[in-house]
């Protein structure tokens, strides 16, 4: 990470504040000590996380409600599928050190192969919109000279299955295009962090049966395993680690074999 | 495996299905051919926190805290939030738990719904006397705040009602001032119940604190030897919370040959000579040593192997303690005695709660690995002389109490079920309701 003034406090912006992950990421950067923007689409949800996380960062709210309470922890709610509003969040939030892309769907795959607009929709949400932020971030990133884009994608997006790959669509092009942006960003001190985690139990994931539990992690460790990473200048990281050689392997298999499988 | 939805001695759960709560929910959407129960950290021992072929309200991520009065240590937060994640946050402000269990890793929801009691309960009584209010809601959809002034029947009925009455989904507590993270410790050695109650009587008044290790393994001359503990909080230093996670974990079920009499006594003997070698001066220590010793370890309830574990506590009245030296008499003949057997001298500080646990009386908590018939037939022997004492038993560690033991135990247990919501049910309140 680096940094104009070592001395200062980093600012973090979290962008999907709501989800779980990222409130696992906003607890534990506050805990170590980061100035934090929340942003979320669901203003009452972003209102709760926004009164837990300022009692964690240790700045109780003695009076509920007044705005003193805000000094450490900003807040704008979005809506990030309007791209059209993108310029003016990125306006708001541009002056901050590390960007936190926590924001996604997990949309129903046989409604996706019925429904293309179901598909769209998650390509829009999952990639388009993720894509039009960084866009927008890097330029302005690229011209500062230093700063940080973490953006958690998926190992879904490793290799196409029948059973997820609309989502692993949209992930897998996100982690290409972010792929892209660390090789234009990297002679300008930019950080891309790529992050692929596997089964995360989250309220997300309910739906999915919890088997083998060793596979699933909890927010907490993934979030620990991201920041991890992020301090060390990491490239791509898998959370947890075990889903890097999971995927090597699931990588490798050939088409002809794999394509008869159901994974 | 035992997987999350598993209850600490339980490790092989029935089936059952989960719903995994990522918000406070406006209403309980639910099958209404199942039953529901909410479930925290799975930290209840026996079947109270289980719901067979019902739902269970997964409330892990519902642990937001709500706000926090750093001029009065009034802290409101949602179920899910565990007692260790709230000392990490008002220990350094200058606040403690006014009440906490032996384990931190019990959710807050958890706490009021068990309304628990600590190693200060002879001066400050269960946690349910320091809830302010409480958010109930209930599966017809209403959402009650209750208080004791505020749907005072709810509010009595939820402390201590084993998520029989509602998902809780907001709890605000009274927290308690705290000038430093240390506690001093007197420790001393007794030899029977008698030297206990004498310990306890003359510490009481003094010490927030008091709890005894007591040796249920020996028989014969250390027959009723123990460590008796007196604290209280420093008056001054840091205000540095304890670990956030545990470094060591038992990884896997130990092999059930691991535990058996010789090495259980030999862990008593072990752990008393550990103790007694520092009995006479006053030790400082951290709270999370003095407090929550296990939770040094995770996973520690796999020592007892995949067959689990039963606990049993109970509370007998003081003029009773006659009775409570024959069961330990029973339990030291029986070879199947545990590891750390805690006993302490209950107060009268009432609790709102209608279903709570506590009362004035020698309160005795031990653990029995499972050896099936055996153990249960020695657990029912002892119930029936809780029973006959007048006593109780803590419904947080019980899956055998029947339904005439939990009448008695539970004088209010008639004006508890008026309150319970239809739709919520557990294992253990179908077999002490005959249901």
């Amino acid at each position: 990470m680096k940094q104009d003034d070592q001395q200062q406090v980093p600012t973090s912006v979290i962008i999907g504040a709501t989800s779980a992950l990222g409130q696992a990421v906003a607890r534990q950067l506050v805990g170590a000590g980061h100035r934090l923007v929340l942003c979320a689409r669901d203003e009452s949800k972003l209102k709760v996380v926004v009164d837990d996380i300022t009692i964690r960062s240790g700045q109780a709210t003695v009076d509920k409600g007044s705005d003193a309470s805000g000094v450490a922890i900003q807040s704008h709610v979005s809506d990030f599928d309007a791209i059209e509003d993108h310029d003016a969040l990125v306006d708001l939030i541009a002056g901050a050190d590390n960007f936190w892309f926590f924001y996604g769907t997990l949309p129903d795959q046989p409604e996706c192969e019925a429904n293309w607009e179901a598909s769209a929709a998650a390509f829009h949400t999952n990639f388009t919109s993720a894509a039009s932020l960084l866009t927008r971030l890097a330029n302005r990133l690229e011209e500062r000279g230093h700063g940080s884009l973490v953006v958690v994608t998926s190992v879904a997006g490793d290799r196409g299955r029948k059973s997820n790959y609309v989502y692993g669509t949209a992930k897998g092009a996100l982690s290409l295009f972010c792929q892209g942006l660390r090789n234009r960003l990297a002679s300008a001190g930019v950080q891309v962090l790529t992050v692929k985690p596997g089964f995360i139990d989250t309220p997300m994931t309910k739906a999915i049966e919890k088997t083998p539990s060793v596979l699933w992690a909890s927010a907490d460790q993934v979030a620990a395993d991201i920041i991890h990473a992020h301090e060390r200048g990491k490239d791509i990281v898998y959370s947890r680690w075990f889903w890097r050689y999971i995927l090597f392997i699931i990588q490798h298999i050939p088409e002809r074999i794999f394509k008869k499988t159901s994974l | 495996m035992g997987g999350r939805y598993a209850s600490w001695g339980i490790v092989n759960p029935p089936k059952q299905r989960a719903e995994k709560l990522a918000w406070s929910p406006a209403e309980l959407d639910f099958d209404r051919r199942q039953s529901i129960l909410p479930f925290g950290n799975g930290r209840s021992y026996g079947d109270s926190c289980l719901n067979s072929n019902g739902t269970l309200l997964d409330t892990q991520s519902l642990n937001r805290f709500i706000s926090f009065d750093l001029k009065t240590g009034v802290l409101e937060a949602e179920p899910g939030v565990l007692l260790n994640d709230i000392l990490q946050h008002v220990v350094p402000q200058g606040w403690f738990l006014p009440v906490t269990s032996g384990t931190s890793y019990v959710t807050l929801g958890g706490a009021i719904a068990n309304d628990i009691h600590g190693k200060n309960h002879h001066c400050d009584g269960t946690i349910g006397r320091f809830v302010n209010t409480l958010h109930v809601l209930r599966s017809n959809g209403e959402l009650l705040r209750c208080s004791a002034d505020e749907n005072q029947d709810i509010f009595c009925a939820t402390i201590g009602g084993l998520g029989l009455t509602g998902l809780i989904t907001r709890i605000a507590i009274r927290l308690m001032p705290l000038r430093s993270t240390n506690v001093d410790v007197q420790l001393k050695v007794f030899t029977g119940l008698e030297e206990f109650q004498a310990l306890s009587t003359h510490y009481k008044s003094e010490y927030q604190y008091i709890v005894a290790w007591l040796d249920c393994a020996s028989g014969g001359k250390n027959f009723g030897r123990g460590i008796f503990m007196a604290a209280n909080h420093a008056k001054q230093g840091e205000l540095k919370p304890g670990p956030v996670t545990t470094k060591l974990s038992i990884p896997i079920n130990f092999p059930r040959w691991v535990l058996n009499q010789y090495s259980i006594r030999a862990f008593n003997s072990l752990y008393f000579h550990k103790q007694k070698s520092m009995v006479g001066e006053q030790i400082t220590q951290h709270y999370q040593g003095f407090f929550y010793p296990l939770d040094a370890v995770g996973q520690w309830n796999r020592i007892y192997g995949a067959q689990g574990f039963y606990q049993y506590q109970f509370v007998v009245p003081i003029q009773h303690s006659k009775v409570l030296e024959n069961m330990l008499r029973d339990i030291v003949s029986s070879g199947t005695g545990s590891f750390l057997a805690v006993l302490k001298e209950f107060g009268d500080v009432p609790s709102p709660g209608l279903l709570s646990f506590p009362r004035p009386g020698l309160c005795l908590g031990l653990d029995f690995a499972n050896r099936g018939v055996q153990t249960e037939q020695l657990i029912q022997r002892l119930d029936r002389q809780v029973q006959e004492a007048g006593g109780a038993a803590y419904p947080a560690k019980d899956r055998l109490m029947s339904a005439e033991a939990f009448e008695r135990y539970f004088e209010q247990a008639d004006k508890f079920a008026e309150s319970i919501d239809p739709a919520f049910s557990s294992d253990f309140w179908r077999r002490v309701s005959r249901q």
